[in-house]
This record gives C-alpha cells, structure tokens and sequence, in this order.
C-alpha cells in the first residue's frame, strides 16, 4: 500500500513534452522579454536602440579605427573611426606620468608588488598567509623606496610622478590608512570619553561638510601662508595626508552605521565575558559592524579612487591631466574621445574590480543571515 | 613610502622650523635649483606634453628661456600646469615662480589681485567662430545665441561686455577648458565658439571639416598675453621683463639660436656685446651671470624663432605675425635698449 507521488519540474516528465511554447528559448523569451504588453514594447525599443548604437560604435572603436600613424592628419585619411594611434604613441606617459624613462621599471616592479600584497589581505584562504602578511605591511616601505629611490637607488622626486601611476598610488594609500582611521573616528564617536567623543565629531563635521577639491586647494596653496618661510612640504604628500583625511571621515559615518545595526545585548554580553573594551570591539563588535558596513565602504572607496582625478585642479597631472594636456598637441588635437575614452577604460576596470570583490567578500561572510 | 615620507617632512619642517624669511624670488630659484613655472594645462600651440611626457610650446619654451638665464640650464624647469581659475592663487601662494600662461594683463589683475605684468609675448584678440549653416555675417547678428565660454577668462567678460553694448542678447555655456568647448561647439550645444583668435584659428585647424566654419570679422577684445610675477619683487620682475625683451632684442639684431656662440665672442655691434655678456656687465646688475642672454638665445633662440617653431606658418596652428610682428616690420613688438 505504498503510493509514491512523485512530481515532474514542468517541463521534465519522461512521458510529455511541454507544448512549443512553454519550453527552451521561446519559454525564456516569453518570460523574460515578452511577459506583457508594456514589456514587448520596451524589448523592441531596446533593441532598436541597441541597432542603432552598438553597430555604430563598434564601426567607429575597431572596424574604421586606426593604429599606425604619425599625426591626426594621416590618422583621419586612412580611417574615419578611432585613431587609436594617437593613444598608441602617448600610453607610455598616460601610465608613467614624467617618471623617467629608464626607472620605470621601478613603477613596474612596485604595481606587481602591491597586487602580491594584496593577496593575503583580500583572500583569508591564501596559503602561507601569516608570513605573507609580514610582506603586506611592509609593502608601504618597500613600495615608497622602488617609486621614490634613496639607499642605492636614483631618487625621483613626487614631482615626476603622474598618470595612472599617480592615481594609483593616490588612490592605494587613502584607501589604505583611511579604513584603520576611519574605524578608530567612528568609534570615538561612540565613545563615552567627552573629549573624545567631540574631537572625532567635530573632525568628521568638518571634513564633511568641506568639499574635497576645496581641502587639496588649501593642502597646495593655503598651507604655505600657515608654514613657517621657507618651509618645503612635498606637494604629493600634502595630498596624500588630505584625501585620506577626507575619506577617512567617510568611512567613519559608514562603520559607525555598521555599529548602530548591532544589537545592545551583544555590547553586555562581551562585557558579562569580562571582556575589556579593544577585546570586545575587537572580537565581537567590529566583526560584525564591517560587515554590515562593506557596501558602503567600497562605495567609499571607489568614490575615493575616481576623485584622485581632482589633483589636476592643484597642479599635478594624473592621467586625467596628462590626457588633456597630450590633447593640445597641435599634431593630435581634436581626438578627445580617444582619449576620455581610454581614461574611462582605466576607471572601469579598477572600480568594477573592486566592487565584484566586494560582492565576494558579502557572499562570503554572509553566513546564517540569508534572508 | 607615506610614513618615511611623513617622518622626513616632519623633520624637514622642525629642522627649517624659523629660518630666515625668504629673500627675493630670484634667489629663492637659484638656490633651490630648479624654477617652477606656471602654464597651462593644454593649449595647442602655447604649452602641452609631447609623447615623452616634455612640455612644448610658445610658453613652455619662455620657461626655458627664463631657466636659462637665471641657473644657466633650459632644462631645470618643473612645469606646473594650472587652469584659469587657480594659476592667480598657485602664483601668489608661492608655488610657483612665474606666470608664462597666456594670461591677459588687465587694470583689476594688474592693481587689485595684486600681481605683476612684466611684458607682452603674444597680443591676441579676442574673436568669434560659427558655422557656414548659420548664415551669420558678422558677430553683431549673434542676437540669441548660445555661446560656448571658458570661465575665470577675460573672454568671459568681454563677451558680456560685447553683447551689452550692442544690446542683444546671448546665452552662456560655461566650459572649463578649450577641448571642452571644442567638443561642446562641434556637438552643436552651443552656436557660437568664442575665445581667442589665435585659439580660434588653431581649434578650427583641427575640426573634420574646417571650411564649414567661419571666423567671424569682429575682434572684440585687447588680449595683450604676458609672464606675470608676484607683486613687489621688482628684481624677479626685472629678470623676466629683459629675458623676454632679449629674445625680442635677439630678432631686431639678428641674433638667432645658431650664430649666438658664434656673435658671444665679439661683434662690432655693441649692443649685441652688452646683451650677449661680452661687453659690460648688464647680467651682474640683474644678479645673472654675465652670459644670461646669450644661454637665453642658444636654448630657445630669438622671437621670432620661438614663434615659427610653435604657431608659425609652417605650424598646425598657422598664425600670422601680425601685431606680433617686430615694430620694424609693422608689428608692436618692441624691445627697450640694452644698455
């Protein structure tokens, strides 16, 4: 007396198949382009778009464009598309910025480092990781002797820096120090000491509340009036020590969000365990708060990184500058799609990268709390 | 590399902590070394980055030549590329020397911002460009239209100036920077591209189809472009003004890039021997060497060299001398006498 009931996902069951339209591609069209009246329309909208862009696009990016030629005028007779010559002839300082020619494999040598650095960080099932580790923080030290030189190397000075490699390094060190010190203003803010708690206030209200281009405007040109005479502070530095600043008190209000969402009983169940206040936050709080807060911390981030473009207002020329300033040679002028082009090529991948890692590191951590 | 660099300014700010107020400019570039020189951040022609990354141009190349003459090297020059807006500020906060950014000397920036105009290297005007379809004439038909406009320049002002008095009336575009305005006006978001007519000509050079775009024949505008430097460092001031008037000095007396070494070790002309270095001691006074023009003319040439090599005719860009002419060939170009 045992009756089996079993069910067939439509589609499956061994003795039918589903009618023409209810199975393979016509099913996924129907469902997904065709659904409804308002849908059907939008699909051939769409696609009529798509037609008249993409072909368009595609003629002008590979078909007509050009790769070898010596000025814009020989460029536009041998095609009428891209002249991807011009981007041919200016990638090196796009990418190296005034770096002297014969050091950059110097800038090479430090990029492949970094992302060697990056590895026991970003991904805790690296093999070897604590050792690893030990590289990763000296990364900083390493990297700053390759770009800048001294002890056995040429010296560059941070004047010659520019393109990517500007906005690269830039954009890696706010990301860097602005995370610890960010955590460390929103839990000020948090805290229950007077003094602290309306230091990191009033830090986060006031850089908020100023725009950036306004900080690294002050940062190049104010400071000199504040500084004793005579006084030389490294002009990238000054940046450095602002765009961190600025995020930093970003990724405050971020984490301190993260800190909000925790429930109060899980603050008295680490104080019940007799655990001091770094070890609690350490061990029960913040783990939980960054977590909640990565969202919004890459968003930081990647604003961050794409307002490393903003130095050009104060005078160094990241690959943004160097663009525009290759743009006025009388031998290419006019091909500034080429070149906006390329640069947003650049931002693409890096932003992109880091937001599919941040897409990652939630699927990873987010254990149990699937809702 | 950020905390090495942090403990070593900290140091450097500490150890400089109350050294003496800085002196004039002229030393200040002399004992570091190396002059830093304001340009633009890309203007056909005037200054932009060649494929090794090396600044070109009419003003680039008067950075040389004051590098030249005041550390005896046109290669100890660090450009600092400003916009409209912040070249002012970048100047007067000190960080940068000198002011070669086909900048305009006007009465307000002259006596109200402060800032010292030493000379004219370009006397431009400020012109129209419109396309054929238009069916403009003349820039007083202009009634309505839209304007593609750089801001923090005088052809801002003088456009509103233009329009006010011939009452009509125009509605602006703000653009940052020449290519902006370029892309925006050949996209058809504005009617009318204005700037000046040396820019006009070179952007027009650059356009797919050139002829479909008139120049209009009004010049609105006075647009005498000059080094500046900050106000009241008349010494500083004294070197720019006679390393521009030497290369002015240079093209009246025939004194150009390839005879220079060869007229250092003498003529019978004894303004060449003064301005050269062989004769009198014009450069001690100025607190240069004695040689000053002569490393002047043998970096960069004279005048009329530096303007052929970058917006000639021969050039892309393709200017006139017009007013740029020498004063003896019906230009206002004019050197006072070195002597």
């Amino acid at each position: 007396m045992s009756e089996v009931t079993q069910s067939y996902v439509p589609g499956t069951h061994p003795d039918m198949a589903p009618p023409a339209g209810q199975r393979g591609i016509l099913l996924w069209l129907r469902k997904n382009l065709f659904s409804s009246w308002a849908n059907s329309i939008m699909t051939i909208v769409g696609i009529y778009l798509l037609y008249k862009i993409v072909p368009p696009m595609f003629n002008w990016a590979v078909v007509d464009a050009v790769m070898y030629a010596g000025n814009r005028e020989e460029c536009q007779a041998l095609g009428s598309g891209a002249c991807w010559a011009f981007i041919k002839d200016r990638y090196r300082i796009l990418i190296y910025g005034f770096y002297p020619e014969e050091l950059r494999w110097r800038v090479d040598v430090s990029f492949l480092l970094l992302c060697a650095a990056l590895v026991p960080i970003l991904f805790d099932n690296a093999p070897m990781r604590k050792p690893w580790m030990l590289f990763s923080v000296s990364y900083p030290f390493i990297a700053g002797w390759l770009l800048l030189g001294g002890a056995g190397l040429t010296p560059v000075g941070t004047d010659e820096f520019g393109g990517m490699m500007l906005n690269t390094v830039v954009g890696v060190t706010g990301i860097a120090f602005s995370l610890p010190l960010g955590i460390l203003l929103a839990l000020g803010r948090q805290s229950h000491l007077p003094i602290v708690k309306s230091v990191s206030m009033c830090f986060i209200e006031f850089i908020r509340g100023v725009p950036l281009i306004t900080l690294l405007f002050v940062a190049s040109t104010m400071l000199n009036y504040f500084l004793p005479p005579g006084t030389t502070f490294d002009l990238l530095l000054r940046v450095l020590i602002m765009v961190t600043l600025f995020s930093a008190a970003y990724i405050a209000e971020v984490v301190r969000g993260g800190l909000q969402a925790i429930p109060n009983g899980q603050y008295e169940a680490a104080n019940s365990m007799g655990l001091k206040y770094w070890q609690s936050m350490r061990l029960i709080v913040l783990p939980q708060a960054l977590k909640i807060s990565i969202p919004g911390i890459v968003n930081t981030f990647i604003g961050l990184f794409k307002d490393t473009t903003l130095v050009l207002i104060i005078g160094l020329l990241d690959i943004l500058g160097i663009g525009r300033s290759s743009m006025a040679d009388a031998k290419w002028n006019g091909l500034s799609n080429e070149v906006y082009i390329s640069i947003a090529i650049f931002f693409f991948i890096a932003c992109f990268g880091m937001s599919r890692y941040s897409i990652y590191l939630e699927g990873k951590l987010d254990k149990g709390y699937k809702r | 590399m950020k905390k090495l660099q942090i403990i070593s300014a900290a140091a450097a700010v500490m150890a400089l902590g109350v050294t003496a107020a800085s002196a004039g400019t002229l030393q200040d570039v002399q004992a570091r070394g190396e002059l830093r020189c304001i340009v633009s951040t890309g203007l056909a022609g005037f200054a932009y980055t060649d494929s090794a990354g090396v600044y070109q141009g009419f003003d680039a190349d008067f950075c040389r030549a004051t590098a030249a003459a005041v550390l005896g090297d046109a290669s100890k020059v660090k450009f600092v590329p400003a916009t409209g807006k912040t070249r002012f500020t970048i100047l007067n906060s000190g960080e940068g020397d000198v002011l070669w950014r086909n900048t305009t000397w006007t009465f307000v920036r002259d006596v109200d911002v402060k800032l010292t105009f030493v000379g004219v290297n370009y006397y431009d005007g400020q012109g129209f460009m419109a396309p054929k379809s238009l069916g403009v004439k003349s820039a007083k038909d202009l009634d309505g239209a839209t304007v593609c406009i750089q801001t923090g320049t005088t052809t801002e002002l003088n456009l509103a100036d233009f329009f006010r008095s011939n009452k009509i009336s125009y509605e602006p575009v703000p653009i940052e920077t020449n290519d902006e305005s370029r892309t925006n006006y050949l996209a058809g978001r504005c009617d009318v591209y204005t700037t000046d007519a040396s820019g006009l000509a070179a952007t027009r050079s650059t356009f797919p189809n050139p002829k479909d775009h008139v120049i209009l024949p009004e010049i609105i505008s006075k647009e005498p472009l000059g080094p500046v430097v900050r106000h009241g460092d008349d010494q500083w001031g004294d070197v720019i003004r006679w390393v521009l008037n030497a290369t002015r000095g240079a093209e009246e007396l025939g004194v150009t890039q390839a005879n220079v070494a060869e007229m250092a070790k003498g003529t019978n002309n004894p303004e060449i021997n003064r301005m050269l270095g062989t004769e009198g001691d014009l450069g001690a006074m100025l607190g240069l060497q004695k040689d000053w023009g002569q490393k002047v003319i043998g970096a960069v040439g004279n005048y009329s060299e530096i303007f052929e090599r970058h917006i000639g005719k021969d050039t892309d860009i393709g200017l006139d001398r017009g007013l740029n002419a020498l004063w003896t060939d019906g230009g206002i170009q004019y050197s006072p006498p070195f002597r």
